[in-house]
């Protein structure tokens, strides 16, 4: 192993990056693009879901229910209404997403005693922002109807009793529920993979397709020498994306980093290491720059997002495709980093996905360098 | 044993390369001396740039032995590498590099030490005459600079044996010269050079010429000696007008096995001249092409070629068909 060989190889490789605005864009670029898009466009959460409301009864209860909407903070009125028509409509032109309708008779039934409806309109068309703004629906309902319930014992003497139960959910390592906390430390680690394979995918392919890697044979280097000597630039080039992702995250996504940011960029290396691997391993089997391409996109893109657990819980998921799973590198990476985000996990606690991550960059570097020697 | 060997910087033996069931490379031995301009004349498809692959241990051989620098190159590749420098046939460096870039990377890839890199880089770009072109990127240059980079490259780390595939074709004609004055100023240090290529007039510049014909060297020797020994066709030179138009008579006449238009003139290569002479005269007269000159002449080194393929496919004519 020559130091110098190593470091003109790596210096050359350094430049093909910068030479090229393309690679250049989607070394730097397409990993900022990439996090700020499905940062905000992946948001699951629902907030403030605008709502009209026709009070039919018109009475102080309805009145109450209505201002227990207004109050909450996932809800906010937006029109209240004198009929039905205007309801649909304003659903129509998707002003609002639900309506909340209380009958002529709410007050008077409640008053004496029986219990009545409210009936709720949604708009379906998103069914996901729909089914949560129903689960946010029936709390409020829910709320109200006990409040009723033990105002009405309270009435007739039985002041000391006390609700069962007040279940009060707290969600714990994400206590806000944002699911761009839980999504953005994801992101990162599925950014890389892709990265950093894609990069380096193309680079062997490149230079037997050119003649150069003819060339560089009839020359005294090593094949270990030419793969670590190509790899180099692409695990820095990747160290920057973890710095400027964390940044991201930081500053524009504001995801607290509850566990130690050393860590953070400790275990990036790590996988940092397997990922350009597996891209040069890719690029040594393929027969050409395309193909390298492609070969790059289904085996880092497709599971990266689908098979991490990134956007797909894999608990939830059938069982021989959580098998699967366990090939997946980016599944390890993704664990780890929620688990130094979210949890603020150290070390002990992650040390077999990390031991794993360590195993993967040794099988496929080994594996790049036994294809490349027999290439030759 | 030490003695002989040392003094030879190339051997080939039985040399074989078979793509699928063809046979690019057969049977092909030879030795180069230290210190030679050894040329490899054959036309595209020969195989010239398959032996030199072999000769570089950029391909294994089917069979035989190649040995570079006094090590077998299958087995002793990694000590060989050190001792040579290669020039491809098609232009290998790094085109989004600069002339510099390429050369600084290849200096690091020989492990030339910090302190000799400038001075070599220096020399490098003094030979290949691209002192004004330092920061020009290669994809920037003209076919001949990159060509000179190229070799720039290939003696970056001063190797005592250099292989240069066809460094001339697509160059022009002063390029050329320049290109073979370096080869012989290199020759003059010592360093032996292994040239192929398929022109007739850069074959006589070297010291020994291999003629390659269909993967098999049909002849070796120097430029004189081809020309003196080998030949087995006497050479009728025909000076006539339109020699061009002539030809076609030429060729049909009895007794001619081959004819050629060479510079203005047409050579008809001929196993018995006395009886062919007069008979070509009078069937160029018939046609309208007196002759205004006819009579034997010293073969040129496209003489011998042609007629040593002419006399191998005809005594072997089995050996077209398989091919
Ligand atoms: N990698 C290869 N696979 C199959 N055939 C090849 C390969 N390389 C060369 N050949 C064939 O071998 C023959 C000799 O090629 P080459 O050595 O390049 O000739 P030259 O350099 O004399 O023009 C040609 O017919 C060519 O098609
Ligand atoms: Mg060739």
């Amino acid at each position: 192993m020559s130091l110098l060989r190593l470091i003109a190889i790596a210096r050359k490789e350094l430049l093909h990056v910068v030479r090229d605005p393309r690679s250049l864009a989607m070394a730097i670029g397409m990993p900022m693009l990439m996090l700020l898009l499905f940062g905000y466009a992946l948001t699951l959460d629902v907030d403030r879901v605008p709502i009209a409301v026709l009070d039919r009864s018109n009475s102080v209860l309805s009145r109450e229910l209505i201002s227990r909407f207004a109050g909450c903070r996932y809800f906010s009125v937006r029109l209240h209404a004198s009929d039905y028509d205007e309801l649909e409509k304003a659903i129509d032109k998707r002003e609002v997403w639900m309506a909340v309708v209380l009958p002529e008779d709410f007050a008077r039934r409640l008053d004496s005693g029986r219990n009545t409806t409210v009936q709720l309109v949604m708009d379906g068309s998103d069914a996901n922002a729909a089914t949560i703004a129903l689960d946010y629906a029936e709390a409020v309902c829910d709320n109200f109807s006990e409040r009723m319930l033990f105002e009405a014992l309270e009435r007739k003497g039985r002041s000391w009793l006390q609700p069962p139960i007040d279940l009060r959910a707290r969600a714990w390592f994400n206590e806000a529920m944002k699911s761009r906390h839980f999504l953005v430390p994801g992101l990162i680690a599925v950014i890389m993979m892709i990265l950093s394979a894609l990069l380096t995918s193309l680079t062997v392919a490149r230079e037997w397709e050119r003649g150069t890697m003819e060339r560089l044979i009839a020359t005294p280097v090593r094949g270990s020498e030419l793969l670590l000597g190509k790899l180099t630039p692409y695990f820095c080039i990747g160290m920057l994306d973890v710095a400027l992702a964390v940044g991201l995250g930081e500053f524009v996504f504001k995801v607290p980093l509850r566990g130690n940011v050393l860590l953070v960029f400790g275990v990036a290396a790590v996988f940092l290491i397997g990922t350009p691997w597996l891209g040069l391993l890719i690029s040594i089997v393929a027969k050409n720059q395309l193909m390298a391409n492609q070969l790059a996109m289904v085996v880092t893109f497709v599971p990266s997002f689908l098979l991490s657990g990134l956007m797909f819980s894999i608990s939830n998921m059938p069982w021989a495709l959580q098998v699967v799973t366990y090939l997946v590198p980016a599944r390890y990476f993704v664990s780890v980093m929620r688990g130094i985000y979210l949890k603020g996990l150290g070390v002990r606690m992650l040390g077999l996905e990390i031991l794993l991550l360590a195993i993967f960059a040794a099988l496929v570097a080994i594996l790049a360098n036994a294809a490349f020697r027999r290439k030759l | 044993m030490r003695n002989e060997s040392a003094a030879i910087a190339i051997k080939a033996t039985n040399l074989l390369r078979r793509f699928g069931d063809f046979v690019a490379v057969n049977g092909v031995s030879f030795e180069v001396a230290k210190g030679e301009v050894f040329g490899l004349l054959g036309p595209n498809g020969a195989g010239k740039s398959t032996i030199v692959k072999l000769l570089c241990g950029l391909l294994m051989p089917s069979g035989g032995t190649a040995r570079v620098g006094g090590f077998d190159v299958s087995t002793q590749s990694d000590l060989a590498w050190m001792q040579i420098g290669y020039m491809s046939q098609r232009f290998s460096l790094y085109d989004d590099l600069t002339v510099e870039e390429n050369l600084g990377f290849f200096s690091g890839i020989y492990d030339i030490p910090a302190a000799k890199r400038r001075n070599r880089m220096d020399w490098a770009i003094e030979i290949a005459g691209l002192s004004e072109h330092r920061r020009t990127l290669a994809a920037d240059l003209a076919a001949g600079f990159k060509r000179r980079l190229a070799l720039g490259c290939a003696l970056m780390h001063e190797p005592m044996i250099v292989f240069l595939d066809e460094p001339t074709s697509g160059v022009d004609p002063i390029s050329r010269r320049q290109f073979w004055d370096l080869i012989y100023e290199l020759a003059g240090a010592g360093t032996t050079v292994f040239v192929t290529t398929h022109y007739m007039d850069e074959a006589e510049y070297c010291h020994r010429l291999a003629l390659v014909y269909r993967g098999e060297l049909i002849a070796c020797g120097s430029p004189g000696s081809l020309k003196r020994d080998i030949v087995r066709d006497t050479v009728i030179e025909v000076v006539c007008d339109r020699p061009a138009s002539a030809l076609t008579v030429v060729q049909n006449t009895p007794g001619v096995n081959e004819a050629g238009v060479f510079g203005n003139t047409i050579h008809a290569l001929t196993l018995e001249p006395a009886v062919v002479t007069p008979l070509l005269r009078a069937r160029l007269v018939e046609q309208g092409f007196p002759p205004l000159k006819l009579g034997p002449t010293k073969p040129s080194l496209e003489d011998v070629f042609v007629s040593l393929i002419w006399h191998r496919d005809r005594d072997r004519p089995a050996d077209n068909a398989s091919q």
